[in-house]
């Protein structure tokens, strides 16, 4: 179900903003009870039904409000006043949220009703959610394997049709991975195109909200929305937000494709290569010209991330200590106190990046890790400025270098941390990237990844809407 | 001790494990040259400005109090520190 077809029953007199809302808190109540999905941390079925009355009373924003009535998921990371922000850790269990995230005020401002918050890796950490404390999410495609992560809740909600659009975040790749895995649209904004007030912390440097999809015009539409200066987030720019549903329709002639030699290496999954090159293809035909490029630094990306986001993990995770809000144990004295509270409050996944983060940051390690790895991060950059600077207008690569995998599969955490190759590069260097659905290797999506150049999320969104018609149901087959 | 973290020997002895692996991996990065690039870096978000220096725009829906886990006065209450603090490990 898309956007379009709920606000069309609904302006049609066909249904209401509380039937929608019903129909899909039963989705989201089956998904869970007895597909055993896990989607799902909390459901808002009271504010959600409450929110869907006062709409039905308002008949003179039916046909204003680009969302009226339609519901959305929000990742457990971000705040909504009333309900809890568990962050999937049960550091955070039970906590409920003291005020509402920017990007939750602006789809409401616009007609949506927020049905629940979403499982995710704890604190966003990890690429499948099977690091939530609360036990993982099984892929609606596929239930045996995984839906991807860490926004992997909030992309299961959206491919088992329980909601058209959800709200993830992105640190390396956590709304576009799991977007491939499940078959549906993840975009990532610019750093600084899309508040973050109210999102718990993780990279202060990396993280940006975004944007799951039935389809990319859904997606451009709740991007464009949650777009924009923020008084409450300073790293929110001063830059006007383009409209990026009136972009799907832009015209392919002229446009350059960069085909980056680094994203698609001879380990690549020989399946998606084919899929990506299908892609490449119809854009050929629609009168894009592909030109072969080159981001040299392209597979230093991952050492670099696991450096940089470990290192502002470990001073944003700082502040769970037991002293103001979460989980608080006893130990002997203050600070027996804030070690029980963190160690039995964290999980594995976490402990490591903390571990991680505080080691490439102490003195002695500093220079050789953190500093060079930003030194690295800019080299990673420059060449997006490279490439950009010379014409090319996107970029495409596969989104992820393998299908959904089965839970337990990748016990080696850096094995783990290889499934960002092709999506954190995006986070170092602050551009924006969508994942479209490219086609099915055997039943498993596929995703191609689409990149631009800072604050160019219109020609982004004009490339992905070309080549989502262009691909028509192949996309899904 | 910075990580606050108080890990069992066994947990520690994993970790260590895990840590050298993963660090293991980073060392392709000593190997780069990075003598003409800056520090800085550049995600690009221009125009970006402060906000005025004042307190939170944002009230909250519920008051501190509601989700303190323990609070008196006004006042978040910790326990007290123990006098072997200085001694402790991580």
């Amino acid at each position: 179900v898309t956007v379009a077809e709920i606000l069309g029953a609904i302006r049609a007199g066909k249904s209401s903003p509380s039937e929608t809302v019903k129909e899909a808190l039963k989705r989201a109540r089956s998904a869970d009870e007895q597909d055993q999905l896990n989607i799902f941390l909390a459901r808002a079925d009271r504010q959600a039904r409450d929110h869907a009355a006062t709409l039905d009373a308002d008949a003179r924003a039916r046909d204003a409000a680009q969302l009226f009535g339609v519901p959305f998921a929000a990742k457990d990371n971000i705040s909504v006043a009333g309900l809890q922000v568990s962050c999937g850790s049960k550091i955070l269990a039970g906590y409920v949220a003291p005020y509402t995230a920017t990007v939750i005020e602006r789809l409401r401002a616009a007609g949506a009703v927020l049905v629940g918050k979403t499982n995710l890796d704890e604190f966003a950490m990890g690429s499948s959610t099977e690091n939530s404390a609360f036990g993982p999410t099984k892929n609606p495609l596929a239930p045996e394997l995984v839906p991807g992560g860490s926004s992997g809740g909030s992309a299961a909600a959206v491919a088992a049709g329980i909601v058209p659009i959800a709200l993830g975040s992105e640190t390396g790749g956590s709304v576009r991975q799991p977007a491939a895995f499940c078959g549906v649209v993840g975009v990532k904004p610019t750093y600084g195109r899309v508040s973050r007030h109210g999102l718990v912390a993780f990279g202060s440097s990396l993280d940006q909200i975004g944007v799951f999809g039935t389809d990319v015009a859904d997606a451009a539409l709740a991007t464009k929305i949650i777009a924009g200066r923020d008084d409450n987030d300073a790293t929110t720019a001063d830059v006007p937000v383009d409209d990026y549903v009136a972009a799907l329709d832009m015209p392919m002639k002229g446009v350059v494709v960069g085909r980056p030699k680094e994203y698609f290496p001879a380990e690549l999954d020989p399946r998606i290569a084919a899929l990506c090159e299908r892609a490449l293809d119809r854009l050929r035909q629609l009168g894009a010209e592909v030109r072969d490029v080159s981001m040299p630094h392209t597979a230093l990306a991952i050492p670099v991330y696991y450096v940089v986001a470990p290192a502002e993990a470990s001073s944003n995770l700082a502040r769970f200590d037991g002293v103001r809000y979460g989980l608080r144990a006893s130990g002997d004295g203050l600070r027996g106190m804030y070690e029980a509270s963190r160690s039995q409050g964290f999980g594995p996944e976490v402990t490591r990046r903390i571990m991680l983060g505080t080691y490439v940051l102490s003195a002695g390690y500093y220079d050789a890790y953190y500093r060079k790895a930003m030194l690295v991060r800019s080299l990673i950059a420059d060449d997006f400025r490279k490439v950009f600077a010379s014409g090319v207008h996107v970029l495409f690569t596969p989104t992820t270098p393998t299908p959904a995998f089965p839970f337990g599969s990748k016990s080696d955490p850096y094995e783990m941390y290889l499934s960002d190759i092709f999506t954190c590069t995006a986070n170092l260097a602050g551009v924006p990237a969508i994942s479209v659905p490219i086609g099915r290797v055997g039943k498993l999506p596929a995703g191609g990844q689409f990149m631009a150049a800072h604050f160019d999320e219109r020609r982004m969104f004009g490339a992905a809407g070309a080549l989502e018609r262009a691909l028509g149901r192949e996309a899904h087959t | 001790m910075l990580a606050r973290l108080g890990l069992t020997d066994e947990r520690a002895a994993s970790l260590t494990r895990d840590l050298n692996t993963i660090l293991e991996h980073m060392s392709v990065l000593a190997k780069v040259d990075t003598s003409g690039a800056s520090e800085v870096a550049g995600v690009g978000a221009a125009g970006m400005r402060l906000r005025a220096d004042k307190g939170p725009s944002v009230p909250l829906h519920e008051p501190p109090a509601s989700f303190a886990p323990e609070m008196r006065d006004g006042l978040f209450i910790v326990p007290r520190l123990a006098t072997h603090e200085d001694t402790g490990s991580a």
